[in-house]
């Protein structure tokens, strides 16, 4: 490094201090926003101020895929939008067939629980996004939304589609948010077989278009086109949001455990539009708080599941303690529980 | 050399500015493999020719701008391209007397040790960024140096 050292980095003429010493307080200035950046605290702030600052370049970064989205809707012609609207309509139709009863099914619910009215929905409020930029790599899968801090968004707030769960928001500035979605290779999510009630934690795979459970012993009950639903135990996504459907098992008689995977019910990185939602509080469906996690002397209810058998879905799993089929600290369900 | 030669500070910062824009944007997965890094190689190029007009400073903001866009922990590629800009600019007068080719040479080393650099730092943290392509992306960046260098010189008076 002697080499370095010398030569003419004062060439310009008397500039201030020399490169060497410049280039050890940057560096050192460096080192200590990393090491700060890792312990978290009050370098967020400053993150989420220079957030903003990138804000517009992020906007010129996406700006040709923009434009050319723009010209692909403007140049769609009369034919394709009738058929839109056809495909639309016949949608309302059959979502209309679904939701007809729901009233009376809501009642049904409420008097089976002993309770005297139905409860409101989960979903408190609701605010629609919109998808700057897309990084779909085996890596990461990352989404950048443009509503952030100013419009209320929060650290580890769910984000859902009208299909299905999308992720969770990873980090946020005053007017953007990074959303980190559930196929992400370092995203893990606590879900359920809402046929059978068998718990376990979906993986990200690092492609868009498939989740690894690979925490199912051999005897579960779980099949080629089981939904998976969130289970509400990570403290972040409310219970029963759509997550995807299974597409295939593997049973190894060789291996303690079954090879499962699921493709996502969101059509993860075709989305223009997202959903941020917030879950009402108390609500038996919203996430789990610390509190209710705590497990205590266990309730005759939640019994160790057997698994061939479809289990009673618990009405509320945040409260009730179940011991969920998957080992509780995995890796990756660190992450997830590190994103909260 | 003349003292009152005005820098070309703009040409630095809109330069920069492009390099982040070309270096962060969305790719296929294919393209984003041999992608270069760009804003280190505008860097090199404006430490080898006007080591004074943005200085460490400027590889250090570039760096930092990266680091919030791509999420990464803040002052990964800060220091990294600090680095890279203080070597370049303590051999700037030894680097303008060789060709480009001969540049190239340097480019790929600096290119290669800024993304040890990154690599080593992401291991450090504990991100999962490792990818064995990564190290395509020095060689691409010091065949692609002679046209970034030409266009570059473009957009200021050399001496």
């Amino acid at each position: 490094m002697a080499v370095f050292g010398s030569g003419g980095s004062r060439m310009g003429g008397a500039r201030g201090p020399s490169f060497g010493v410049r280039f050890f307080c940057y560096a050192l200035i460096s080192i200590v926003l990393m090491f700060y950046d890792k312990k978290g605290g009050w370098l967020e702030t400053a993150r989420y101020g220079l957030q903003a600052a990138i804000y517009p370049l992020q906007l010129a970064v996406n700006s040709p895929s923009a434009a050319w989205r723009w010209l692909e809707e403007s140049l769609t012609t009369r034919e394709a939008l009738q058929k839109e609207v056809v495909a639309l309509r016949t949608q309302l139709r059959d979502q209309q067939l679904v939701t007809m009863r729901q009233a009376a099914l809501q009642q049904e619910n409420a008097t089976l629980r002993g309770l005297n009215t139905a409860l409101p929905e989960v979903i408190e409020k609701r605010l629609v996004g919109e998808v700057i930029s897309v990084e779909s790599s085996t890596l990461r899968q990352r989404l950048i939304v443009n509503r952030g801090g100013n419009s209320g968004v929060h650290k580890a707030q769910t984000v859902i589609t009208g299909a299905g769960v999308l992720g969770q928001v990873l980090r946020t500035g005053p007017f953007s948010a990074e959303i980190i979605l559930i196929t992400d290779a370092e995203h893990a999510l606590p879900v359920q077989v809402l046929r059978s009630g068998v718990r376990t934690i979906a993986l990200g795979s690092g492609r868009s278009t498939a989740l690894d459970l690979p925490y199912v012993p051999q005897n579960y009950d779980v099949k080629v086109g089981d939904l998976l639903v969130t289970s509400g135990l990570d403290r972040v996504f409310p219970y029963g949001l759509p997550v995807g459907r299974v597409t295939k098992v593997t049973r190894d008689p060789a291996e303690p455990l079954a090879n499962i995977q699921a493709v996502p019910i969101a059509n993860i990185d075709a989305e223009r539009e997202v959903l941020f939602i917030w879950a009402r509080e108390g609500h038996p469906a919203a996430p789990a708080s610390t509190a209710e996690l705590v497990i205590e002397t266990p309730k005759p209810a939640p019994k160790p599941k057997p698994a061939t058998r479809p289990a009673p879905k618990p009405a509320a799993p945040a409260a009730t303690p179940a011991p969920t089929p998957a080992p509780a600290t995995t890796p990756a369900a660190e992450t997830s529980g590190a994103a909260t | 050399m003349n003292f009152a030669r005005r820098e070309p500070r703009w040409a630095v910062f809109l330069t920069l500015l492009i390099a982040l824009i070309m270096q962060a944007m969305p790719l296929w997965d294919w393209l984003e493999a041999v992608r270069p890094a760009f804003i280190a190689l505008a860097i090199i190029y404006w430490s080898i020719y006007a080591p004074h007009a943005g200085g460490i400073f400027a590889a250090w903001a570039a760096g930092v701008a990266f680091d919030v866009m791509d999420g990464e922990v803040l002052g990964q590629n800060a220091l990294a391209v600090s680095v890279v800009a203080y070597i370049a600019a303590t051999l700037h007068q030894r680097l303008r007397n060789q060709t480009l080719v001969q540049q190239s040479l340097f480019v790929f080393a600096m290119l290669s040790f800024n993304e040890l650099i990154v690599w080593a730092i992401e291991g450090w943290t504990g991100s999962m960024g490792s990818a064995h392509w990564r190290w395509i992306q020095p060689m691409v960046g010091a065949m692609l140096w002679p046209f970034i260098a030409l266009l570059l010189g473009r957009t200021h008076s050399r001496i």
